[in-house]
């Protein structure tokens, strides 16, 4: 069926729905985005339209056929025990797929296409594992956490949707241990330690991908039709010795080879908390097979390698950073005045936000609003030269320490030069945050 | 094959069959196309994907790698060419001693003595990655856990060399009055899985390791209670701990690489009575030229 143009993305305000609803914004080939979600959107969003619901499914199924949604995202799925009660992440993995699915069958049903955001701990870990996980090797063993049951269970639930629609392109995504600026899970806790806890005898093998990858991947299936099970990992399985090394810390082999599990135990009431499903990885690591992803077009930006890099980037920065950047609260009435509004004019700046789209006119086809005015006149962005001297020489940590003792103008003319050379996370946040902090230190 | 349900989602499904706008005429298997997405080099790192340290085994190459080759165990490498200089190739011996000397001694023998020096991955069994220590190390010197999916992308898709011992434990378990004596090969998987990956089987016997770390008796009592894979009573272990493990004999190597043979066919490995066969016949080539080496050498230890 090809390109997606009516989009509805489920679990808007977990993480990847919140990234990928962005990602999406920006594709001008996309006419509707709507979210679903039981939560607020936890992310600032131009044109998605978000709808709070949970996943009853006779509600989904209204909203599914209301708007004609040629294409169903389900970014819900819980693959990190640490972060609710297993009854909330079954009921969210098993219960909530299940009622997606039903929602998006049926006779008169449009839905072409189905993208399902999985994990790597469907494969497990066993001290018996291939290296190299395929797509189609099965589960050498039974599931032994709660979460890998629920990811095997919501996995067949999908096998079973697949089968019944033939007519609809289903894809699975099974994604590796995610790191990045952005995300949190439990292994980037993990390697926010000063220290980094391992098995003892043990120096497991791993694999990772960037937060903007696993964004990316899910964007490229909506782009193109890929049937069938994909794993998400990037280049390169690195030994846990070697992240360590990279993030530039210590290596702290005290968890015991015998009696671990009770060793996480008492962890965790210290206050680090090492989930089963991560105890196994630590002790035996995970390699995937990603080829079958590449060979269908998608291009990695990271390796591992540079993955565990850019994390440990953001780590350094994390103590200057914190706190510069206000969390994003949605407001229903904010938010709908925005959209719907006939006197908000195309993309005025929002509060102290700087625009994220640039500025030059992309014909966005939104059918509701009001016709796109004329872009609100910037200084010519480009025509600015560097301002500092070398600056493409200059690490991106080197940047930041200058960066408070340029004015406010010379800083936008930075900001603008930056995200047309190599738009380099850290030194764009960094530039974005002093910003918003001076414009809050000069209102009354 | 069996017949399997063409959903979407099976693995053989339409995802691998067509190549969106590939220039070639000719439909390519999936398999094949694979090959070109492999993860590029990184030269900044030490370590392989399979967590092979240049830099750890260099230093076993050059101490413990290199004292035995040289000095204790004076390996004497027949048929080295034998070896094929590029392209994945299946090295299949016999196996013996109880911390096995022999699977060492040949990756020597083909990094010191082929002219085209190349890693031999070893594969060994798994339960090593559960083993505390030998998890950390094993791995880094360049072994590999036996599955079959492990050496089919190292034989296949990585053209790499795989040294493996279709004895298994029961070639490393077995007496010193058996000494020689190869056990059963196995089920033939490795024969399946050089089949399936249309690689050569280069037959390797070693003399010398039998006699090296003889095994006179099994402590199964001392087994159970380590949860060892093993505890043999051999002539350092158990009453110098587990580095008597390394209390090699010095007896004398004959290393021996057999002419290859060919796979050059699809499906071969479909063909189960085909794969027995060649297991057999492998066996008895080794089994053969084992006698004669041991027929001509005048002593064990020179």
């Amino acid at each position: 069926m090809g390109s997606s143009k009516r989009v509805l993305v489920t679990g808007l305000s977990t993480y990847w729905g919140g990234r990928l609803a962005q990602a999406l914004e920006r594709d001008p080939e996309i006419d509707v985005i709507i979210g679903v979600d039981s939560e607020n959107p936890t992310r600032e969003l131009e044109r998605t339209e978000f709808v709070r619901v949970g996943t009853q499914h006779a509600l989904l199924r209204r909203i599914v056929q209301a708007a004609e949604i040629d294409t169903v995202v389900d970014t819900r799925l819980v693959v990190d025990s640490a972060t609710t009660s297993s009854r909330a992440a079954h009921e969210n993995n098993v219960i909530g797929t299940m009622n997606i699915l039903a929602a998006c069958s049926g006779p008169d049903c449009n839905v072409r296409k189905l993208v399902f955001k999985s994990s790597a701990h469907f494969y497990g870990t066993e001290q018996d594992d291939p290296a190299f996980f395929t797509e189609a090797m099965g589960r050498p063993h039974p599931p032994t956490t709660l979460i890998e049951r629920d990811i095997v269970e919501a996995e067949a639930a999908v096998n079973e949707y697949a089968e019944q629609n033939p007519e609809t392109t289903v894809t699975l995504l099974r994604c590796t241990n995610v790191l990045g600026p952005d995300v949190r899970t439990t292994h980037t806790a993990l390697f926010s330690l000063p220290a980094v806890p391992m098995i003892l005898g043990f120096d497991p093998r791993y694999q990772f991908v960037h937060e903007d990858d696993v964004v990316g991947a899910l964007a490229h299936s909506l782009r193109g039709d890929l049937p069938g099970v994909y794993n998400v990992a990037a280049d390169g399985v690195l030994a846990l010795s070697e992240v360590v090394g990279l993030l530039g810390k210590p290596y702290l082999p005290i968890l015991p080879p015998w009696g671990t599990g009770l060793a996480a135990t008492l962890l965790k009431r210290a206050g680090l908390n090492l989930p089963p499903e991560m105890l196994s990885q630590l002790r035996f690591g995970r390699g995937l097979d990603n080829r079958k992803l590449k060979a269908m077009g998608f291009q990695y930006r990271y390796t591992s390698r540079e993955t565990v890099i850019k994390l440990a980037e953001h780590l350094r920065l994390a103590p200057i950073l914190r706190g510069a950047r206000e969390p994003f609260t949605y407001e229903r009435e904010v938010e709908d005045f925005l959209r719907w509004s006939p006197h908000v004019r195309g993309s005025v700046p929002r509060g102290e936000r700087v625009p994220r789209r640039a500025p030059e006119p992309v014909a966005t086809p939104e059918p509701q609003a009001p016709p796109e005015p004329e872009p609100i006149a910037v200084e010519e962005p480009q025509a600015a030269g560097p301002p500092v001297e070398h600056y493409d020489d200059l690490e991106a940590e080197e940047v930041i320490s200058l960066l408070g003792s340029l004015e406010a103008s010379d800083l936008e003319a930075l900001l603008e030069y930056e995200r047309e050379r190599e738009a380099r996370a850290a030194i764009l946040t960094a530039i974005e945050a002093i910003l918003s902090r001076r414009a809050m230190g000069s209102r009354p | 094959m069996a017949e399997r349900a063409r959903t979407s989602l099976s693995p053989e499904g339409p995802a691998g069959t067509d190549n969106g706008g590939d220039e070639r005429h000719l439909p390519v298997p999936h398999r094949d196309d694979l090959r070109r997405h492999l993860p590029g080099v990184e030269p900044e790192r030490q370590l392989t994907d399979w967590g092979r340290s240049e830099r750890i085994e260099g230093i076993f190459d050059n101490t413990l790698g290199n004292f035995f080759y040289r000095y204790w165990f004076r390996c004497e490498v027949e048929g080295i060419e034998n070896v094929p200089a590029t392209g994945g190739a299946m090295l299949v011996s016999n196996h013996s001693g109880a911390l096995p000397p022999d699977a060492a001694m040949i990756g020597k023998a083909v990094k010191e003595e082929h002219p085209h020096p190349r890693p031999v991955n070893i594969t060994v069994e798994h339960f090593f990655k559960g083993y505390p220590g030998f998890s950390m190390l094993i791995p880094k010197l360049g072994c590999v856990a036996a599955h079959p999916a492990n050496v089919h992308r190292l034989l296949y898709d990585e053209e790499q060399l795989v040294l493996v011992f279709p004895e298994g434990r029961k070639g490393t378990e077995k007496l010193y009055k058996n000494r020689y004596r190869l056990r059963r090969f196995g089920r033939g998987g490795f024969v399946e899985a050089a089949m399936r990956a249309r690689a050569p089987i280069v037959p390797v016997c070693v003399v010398g390791a039998e006699e090296a770390a003889p095994i006179f008796a099994h402590l199964s009592p001392l087994q159970k209670v380590t949860g060892l894979i093993y505890a043999p009573l051999t002539p350092t272990f158990p009453h110098f701990g587990l580095l008597g493990m390394l209390g090699y004999l010095p007896a004398k190597f004959h290393i021996r690489f057999l002419d290859p043979i060919h796979f050059d066919d699809e499906d071969l490995h479909l063909d189960k009575s085909l794969v027995q066969t060649v297991a057999h016949d492998i066996r008895a080539k080794i089994q053969q030229n084992l006698f004669e080496m041991l027929e001509e050498r005048e002593s064990v230890w020179f």
